[in-house]
């Protein structure tokens, strides 16, 4: 490590995040990002990563995508923020296109700067609709860290800061369980069920079939509305706009962020139906984000919209998703004692490893290899796997060689040996 | 939406949006090149095939609207070049073999063969058609992914054949993506194609500006000149048989093949006999004042004139001010002069003829060699003659790669009726600072990796028995998990493991790999020590 990066680690411990920068030392992984470009990230020191976290698909067009920089420069031109009381030229039109390409029924935009405040509002709203409190979320679900939001999640983000729910209003009930769901909505006194289409920080486990159907009937018949969070499984990872549209659900609020608008300028969107967002027409001052749904992030995020929906970025997605796989089917078979689980849908993948932390040592490896993935936090057996929906063939390659590289040497530390190749069957 | 708002995001014609829309067209071509190389020849076979036989079909209805679009060109014509360009193009070159290694049979060398990946063609408005078909299914043949750029004067055509081809593609298995077509074309835009390194190679077919930016771009480049051909009718020859051909070759769509006749060379003893049996044949011999009139109206300062391109003969003499019989099939333009100071010795895509009377054998070839000096190094030249001295004398003395004897060279030199490849693409080689000299086909797409024994290990012959290539076919269906009827059980089994060729395990197989592995790198070691 040079000099320069062993300082300026010490002024991050004092200045910044002691714990976290300690955290990443001990994990093994040194990273100071500091030039970004297309799939790759590079260390401080010079090293490239090819990033397959890419925070949660904010990077699903590349880093820095030379489109986006452009729009964002020429929309510096003319426009900042803006202000937020007023009609807004780049807001609205956002909005507009929103509801174009989201799934039908859904009309009005509400703006926030970042997924938790989409997530307040798509709560906030779904309660004024309803007259309801209860919010029902999964087991290990994670919607983001604010107020409202924190407490549909895992206690192990609220905890820390007292800030769990103590009056029974937020309900969990385990993934892929729709019994539980039922139990829970059959009271009839619940405002939402908020999903993430495919739970992320869970480790993406895959929802069964008919699982999310089924929730979106159950709300129905008891007056709860569904929640759909795309935070991670929008803007074509799935193969499709949304993730959701692929199992058959029509939402009645989504919750978009991160890639929305590549990275370049945070703003979120909370979509609603007419009905969902009945505050908007009674009393449009009942909730206020200076930041919120910026103009600049509008414009950034029109042109996001329109890339993605190019119809080659749709064959890219078939393309990458359909090589990674076949690629990680084979590492598969060369370490199946290890590596013992896909999980995909499209370019959303965990990995899944037998070891109760096994992910952890996986992320080391791969980053040995110069390779960024992250494991779940809520399930460190699954790395999440997220590669962007531009990627070349020849990066795809790349990736999977350093895959099987780093997941053989980690299966090496986990299993003893030096990172031989493990028996097959 | 509102429309200040619209024009800002749309950056459409940047200098970065022009880069990503050639960069996102060529990352998709190149992951069908990927995957179309896992391809066997059966499949490959029936992919073009699917696609010859869907472009086959719609030949003339291709032909009358590209006439319609272009405003010039002969139907009748067009449907012929398409019509040869689809089925009969793709039988051409049934025999060849550019997906399976072979053997040498000169050196004993083991090829396999590696297509470029992504090819970037350029379509040209004077054979539009026939040019998306030959490159298109030259792509085809050799699992390549091409990406068609059409010329702006054809696009609406160009486009709409593209597709054609490429729904038949993908119907019959090809990756999807093999064939794609710039939907809006631009310079800038083509420009940023050509420069990309996401390119592998580009098929030039065009103006000179167009072909030289090509070799510019700093990409590998097949790209050809332009055409300028000579054709020499000497004492011996049947007259009235060559000059039905070079009529006949002449009109042929209106003398838009860069391999037409330029300028019809012969000899004062049989020069007055061939202007009749010219006549004959539909030709109208014209007088100084025409002549005069049609040098002004053909050439510019800037060049040919255009708006002559590919128009009738009868439409022609119009234009230049005087009037002929609208049977007419081509006009002929006596000249006295060849090279610098005679305009109607450069190349003319419109049934056009200069006319040149030699005084002597020796004259004609200088003469001959001079006109392709001037203009169409590299390209075509014909002759029409029965005595073999002669022809292989003219055929040495000018700086082409193709002489066609006793034949039309519209079609001839272009590998219609002749033994020469069938292609709209001719290669002008050295002489016409091209890569390629011979006729460009799906054989220039594909480079060979030779496996190379030391000389004393023997050598193999194709009887000895070729390995085969594992063709893994197109890439299996990524599982959509949760989907009904897309989920993990739904899509092909993961390859179990355990499981290896020849009933050995996997584990087995590579236990065995290793142990050989193992025993060379010994047996290295030893010898070094």
């Amino acid at each position: 490590m040079s000099e320069a990066k062993l300082e300026f680690l010490e002024a991050s411990k004092t200045w910044w995040n002691p714990n976290k920068t300690e955290f990443w030392q001990d994990a093994g992984v040194d990273l100071v990002i500091d030039r970004r470009e297309g799939y790759c990230l590079y260390d401080m020191d010079g090293r490239r990563l090819i990033d397959v976290h890419l925070n949660g698909g904010t990077y699903n067009l590349g880093h820095r995508n030379p489109e986006l920089i452009e729009v964002l420069n020429a929309g510096a031109q003319r426009f900042d923020m803006g202000n937020h009381h007023f009609p807004a030229l780049a807001r609205t039109a956002l909005a507009e296109a929103l509801a174009e390409c989201t799934p039908p029924g859904l009309q009005y935009t509400i703006y926030g700067a970042g997924g938790a405040e989409a997530v307040e509002l798509a709560i906030k709203s779904a309660r004024h609709a309803t007259k309801r409190r209860k919010i029902v979320s999964i087991v290990k679900a994670y919607h983001g860290h604010s107020g409202l939001s924190v407490k549909t999640g895992d206690e192990r983000f609220s905890r820390t800061f007292l800030s769990e729910d103590l009056l029974g209003e937020f309900v969990q009930v385990p993934f892929n369980r729709l019994d539980a769901m039922e139990d829970a909505l059959k009271p009839g006194d619940a405002a939402a069920v908020i999903m993430e289409t495919i739970p992320a920080t869970y480790g993406f486990p895959m929802p069964q079939e008919g699982y999310l159907p089924e929730i979106k009937r159950l709300c129905e018949r008891h007056g709860a509305l569904y929640i759909a969070d795309e935070v991670q499984t929008g803007l074509m990872r799935t193969g499709e706009m949304w993730g959701i549209s692929r199992y058959g659900v029509e939402p009645d609020i989504m919750v978009i962020g991160k890639g929305i608008t590549g990275g370049m300028y945070p703003i979120s969107c909370c979509v609603t139906s007419p009905q969902a967002g009945a505050w908007l027409k009674e009393d449009g001052f009942a909730h206020m984000s200076t930041a919120g749904g910026a103009e600049l992030g509008c414009i950034v995020a029109l042109k996001v919209l329109e890339i993605t929906q190019r119809p080659e970025v749709r064959s890219m997605v078939r393309y990458i998703s359909d090589y990674l796989r076949s690629g990680l089917d084979e590492i598969q078979s060369l370490y199946s004692d290890f590596f013992v689980g896909i999980r995909q849908h499209g370019v959303v993948m965990g990995l899944e490893f037998d070891h109760p932390e096994g992910a952890k040592p996986v992320m080391r490896r791969l980053y040995e290899n110069g390779v960024w993935a992250i494991f779940s936090t809520l399930d460190p057996r699954v790395l999440q796997f997220k590669p962007g929906i531009l990627m070349t063939q020849s990066l795809c390659e790349d990736l999977l060689r350093r895959v099987e590289a780093a997941i053989g040497l980690a299966r090496g530390d986990v299993r003893g040996g030096g990172g031989r190749r493990g028996r097959a069957g | 939406m509102d429309a200040g708002i619209r024009r800002l995001v749309d950056i459409s014609e940047t200098p970065v949006a022009m880069r990503m829309r050639a960069e996102l067209i060529l990352e998709r071509a190149g992951w069908a090149a990927q995957v179309f190389q896992r391809y066997d020849r059966a499949t490959t076979q029936s992919i073009a095939d699917a696609a010859a036989r869907a472009a086959h079909a719609r030949a003339r209805d291709y032909a009358e609207r590209v006439v319609r679009e272009t405003g010039f060109g002969v139907v009748e014509h067009k449907v012929q070049k398409n019509e040869l360009s689809s089925l009969p193009f793709v039988d051409y070159y049934r025999d060849w073999n550019f997906v399976d290694p072979r053997v040498d049979p000169e050196t004993g060398l083991l090829e396999i063969p590696r297509p470029a990946g992504v090819v970037f063609a350029l379509v040209p408005s004077t054979n539009p058609i026939a040019t998306v078909y030959f490159k298109v299914l030259s792509a085809l043949l050799t699992r390549n992914a091409v990406v068609i750029s059409p010329h702006p004067a054809a696009h609406e055509t160009c486009v709409d054949a593209t597709r054609t081809l490429a729904d038949a593609a993908v119907a019959a298995g090809a990756p999807e993506g093999a064939v794609q077509v710039l939907e809006e074309v631009s310079l800038p835009l083509v420009n940023e194609f050509m420069r990309s390194e996401k390119t592998d190679v580009i098929l030039a077919t065009g103006g000179t500006p167009m072909v030289r930016a090509a070799y510019a771009s700093s990409n590998p480049a097949i790209g050809v000149g332009p055409g300028n051909a000579p054709v020499y009718v000497d004492a011996s020859a049947d007259l009235r048989a060559a000059a039905a051909r070079i009529v006949d070759s002449k009109s042929f769509d209106n003398s838009v093949l860069c391999t037409n006749e330029s300028v019809l060379i012969t000899l004062e003893s049989v020069a007055k006999a061939l202007e009749r049996e010219l006549v004959r044949a539909g030709a109208h011999i014209c007088d100084e004042g025409q002549t005069e009139a049609l040098r002004r109206y053909l050439f510019h300062e800037r060049g040919f004139n255009v708006e002559a391109l590919g128009r009738d003969a009868a439409w022609i003499a119009a234009q230049a001010g005087f009037k002929v019989s609208p049977k007419t099939r081509i006009l002929v333009t006596p000249i006295r002069l060849i090279g610098v100071g005679e305009d109607l010795s450069r190349e003319k895509l419109c049934p056009v003829l200069g006319l040149f009377v030699a005084r002597s054998h020796a004259q004609a070839l200088m003469q001959a060699r001079g006109l392709l000096r001037y203009a169409g190094a590299g390209h075509s030249a014909a002759v029409h003659s029965t005595d073999e001295q002669a022809i292989i004398d003219f055929a040495a003395a000018v700086e082409v790669y193709r002489v066609v004897v006793n034949a039309p060279c519209s079609q001839g030199a272009a590998g219609f009726g002749t033994g020469l490849a069938p292609t709209f693409t001719v290669g002008t080689g050295f002489f016409g600072r091209s890569s390629v000299g011979e006729n460009v086909g799906p054989q220039h797409l594909v480079n060979w990796t030779r496996i190379a024994w030391p000389e004393d290990a023997g050598r193999r012959t194709e009887g000895g028995g070729v390995p085969r290539l594992r063709h893994r076919g197109p890439l299996p269906r990524a599982p959509s998990d949760g989907v009904p009827g897309e989920g993990r059980e739904a899509v092909a089994p993961a390859p179990r493991p355990g499981s290896g060729p020849g009933g050995l395990s996997r584990e087995a197989l590579r236990e065995q790999i290793r142990e050989i592995v193992a025993a060379e790198l010994r047996d290295l070691l030893k010898d070094g020590g």
